[in-house]
């Protein structure tokens, strides 16, 4: 059942042209959104099942065969990160009834959003360089719409940083591409694949992988190219920054591992050792980052940028183990990130702001938002036996198992210091007293029954995801080792998309 | 032919980095556009630059006769021209939206979002 692949696009798609229509009929368009959601989350997760059952899925599109057409490929890897596009994309549509204000909705938050998904899903599924191109411009421009939509002066320089940084990520992405492809003739990723790997333009080939490192690294927010992201994703309203945290540089990662799995293997040793080390000073760069912060979004986004870190560093060791628990800590992080990201909305809907000096008593007076940060924190900081714990265990393993003796240093370290901090964070928000006299959101109207349950859904959601991905990791640890297989041994992509034997 | 594109596309390029790292945010988008279009033009010679022979197979060859210019990447140029098009024209009511609302348009007063 190939067309499987095709229903994580084309459902963000319908439902974004249909919250465009019912632009006037606010109710209607807010249910519409939330149904898109869910039925994207059950379309990556029928994907998720047929490609676990029978293996890597292609649809030609147009009936053009492999390098002459537009390929969507799904492997396991890709149907992971779709469904955690699906998971993210439903929680948060649910949490943005609650969140998003009337302001931002009338100017069409929910088709934008759905737009958004719709270029994380087709990155994701596209087995075609240049078309990854186009859907990553997809995702920009709505990214680019949702980050300065309705906004005011903080938030306006936010979105100016934001945009100049990835259009010039862009730009090199595209001249990446261009050189690429007067290399070797082809756009199709596995015909690439091959062509590389015969050794054609050999000279070239450094040049482009480092081509598409910067391109890609200005995305995911690697060091050192990280500085747009904690300039800008504190800025919008929270439901945006939980959904460009879960999702967003994750694409970038995303990339770089499609790349430096299946197109850019002649000179490992170098390429490896380069990411590495960007893997080790993204890592501790992002997390000293985070420790001077007290605006509790701007935080979080430092750990956005230290947790790329860990991901990097599975990449860059390159073993089974490593890029197994690559996999299992992308899932990992987006579900504790974005949860962190919909808690520190909760907080601000409470209290009415996100400085940590001026937060407190949500201990006392709501034990349950609580509870909901502290999974995901521990789970970040690599607490036993939440699901970050295992990520880390196996990263660290792996580091040892490759004598990367430093970077594990680095990882081993930097979690201690993520600890720290989500300390900070508790003990500022949670655990102390409001300060005296502070009285802002103190007035603030009791949240609605409905606002409450939609804010609250999600996370109880994400949470018990998170924390069930910890007691039960097996299974999701087996997942993620067959999708390193598959990304350590290209002949099986390959051979799916061109149709040849193996 | 590709020798004097060679040279416009290295112009474009440093002009464009050049405006990148003016302070005028203004300048800033205008080498983002230029860094674009470096980037059209330089996909655009990839193809090859032949005029007036349509690389089309006719009805009695079976391959095509070289020199012909590659159609894909003209192709991909068309794509990635209305995309940039698309780009630049946000790009213009965003600055006129950031203009008006810090008032400035230096980029080094920009440190709201830092604090």
């Amino acid at each position: 059942m190939t067309t499987a692949v095709i229903y994580p696009i084309l459902i963000p798609l319908g439902t974004a042209v249909a919250a465009l229509l019912t632009w006037n009929h606010r109710t209607l368009q807010r249910m519409l959104s939330v149904f898109g959601a869910a039925l994207l989350l059950g379309a990556s997760l029928l994907l998720l099942a047929v490609v676990s059952r029978q293996g890597i899925q292609v649809m030609q599109l147009g009936g053009w065969a492999a390098p002459f057409g537009i390929t969507l490929v799904a492997d396991l890897f890709s149907a992971v990160m779709v469904v955690m596009a699906g998971l993210i994309g439903f929680s948060v549509a649910v949490y943005a009834l609650a969140a998003t204000d009337l302001e931002h909705e009338s100017f069409g938050f929910h088709p934008i959003y759905h737009t958004l998904l719709l270029g994380v899903c087709g990155s994701f599924l596209t087995g075609d360089i240049f078309n990854l191109y186009v859907w990553f411009e997809v995702m920009l421009i709505s990214s680019f719409v949702l980050i300065a939509l309705g906004g005011h002066g903080v938030q306006m320089e936010g979105a100016l940083k934001y945009f100049s940084l990835n259009l010039i990520a862009s730009a090199m992405f595209l001249t990446a591409v261009g050189i690429l492809y007067g290399v070797c003739g082809t756009l199709n990723m596995a015909d690439l694949s091959v062509a590389l790997r015969s050794g054609a333009g050999r000279r070239m080939h450094t040049v482009l992988a480092m081509l598409f490192f910067m391109a890609f690294g200005i995305k995911a927010a690697i060091f050192p190219l990280f500085f747009w992201l904690p300039a800008s994703y504190h800025t919008p309203p929270v439901a945006v920054s939980a959904v460009f945290s879960g999702l967003l540089t994750k694409v970038g990662v995303y990339a770089l591992i499609r790349v430096f799995t299946l197109l850019f293997v002649h000179d490992t040793a170098f390429t490896n050792e380069l990411i590495v080390v960007a893997a080790g000073f993204t890592m501790v760069a992002g997390v000293l980052g985070a420790v001077a912060q007290t605006e509790f979004r701007r935080l979080l986004s430092f750990h956005i940028v230290s947790q790329i870190g860990y991901l990097l560093m599975g990449l860059g060791i390159g073993t089974q183990r490593s890029l197994a628990a690559a996999v299992f800590f992308m899932v990992h992080v987006i579900i504790a990130k974005v949860t962190l990201f919909l808690v520190s909305g909760a907080a601000h809907a409470l209290l009415g702001t996100y400085d940590l000096k001026r937060l407190g008593g949500l201990y006392k007076n709501s034990p349950a938002l609580a509870l909901l940060f502290l999974i995901p924190a521990l789970s970040l900081a690599g607490i036993p036996p939440l699901a970050g714990f295992w990520a880390k265990f196996n990263l660290v393993w792996a580091g040892i198992e490759a004598g990367r003796g430093v970077v594990t240093a680095a990882a081993l370290g930097v979690s201690m210091l993520t600890f720290f901090s989500m300390l900070k964070i508790w003990n500022e928000a949670f655990w102390k007293a409001r300060p005296e006299g502070e009285t802002v959101g103190a007035d603030n109207p009791p949240l609605a029954f409905s606002s409450g349950l939609a804010l609250y859904l999600p996370m109880a959601f994400l949470a018990l995801l998170a924390l069930v991905a910890g007691l039960a990791a097996e299974p999701l640890w087996d997942l993620s080792s067959r999708a390193a297989h598959q990304l350590l041994n290209p002949a099986g992509y390959r051979a799916a998309v061109l149709g040849m034997a193996p | 032919m590709e020798t004097v594109l060679a040279f416009v596309i290295g112009g474009l390029y440093t002009a464009g980095l050049y405006m990148m790292v003016r302070r005028s945010f203004v300048k800033m988008v205008i080498g983002l556009a230029l860094l674009g279009q470096a980037a059209n033009l330089l996909i655009f010679t990839m193809g090859r630059l032949v005029r007036g022979r349509p690389p089309v197979i006719g009805p009695e060859a079976t391959k095509v006769v070289l020199p012909v210019a590659d159609p894909l990447p003209q192709a991909l140029v068309l794509t990635a021209i209305v995309i940039g098009f698309g780009v630049l024209a946000f790009a213009l009511v965003l600055i006129k939206r950031v203009y008006e609302t810090t008032g400035s348009d230096d980029l080094d007063k920009m440190t709201g979002g830092d604090r």
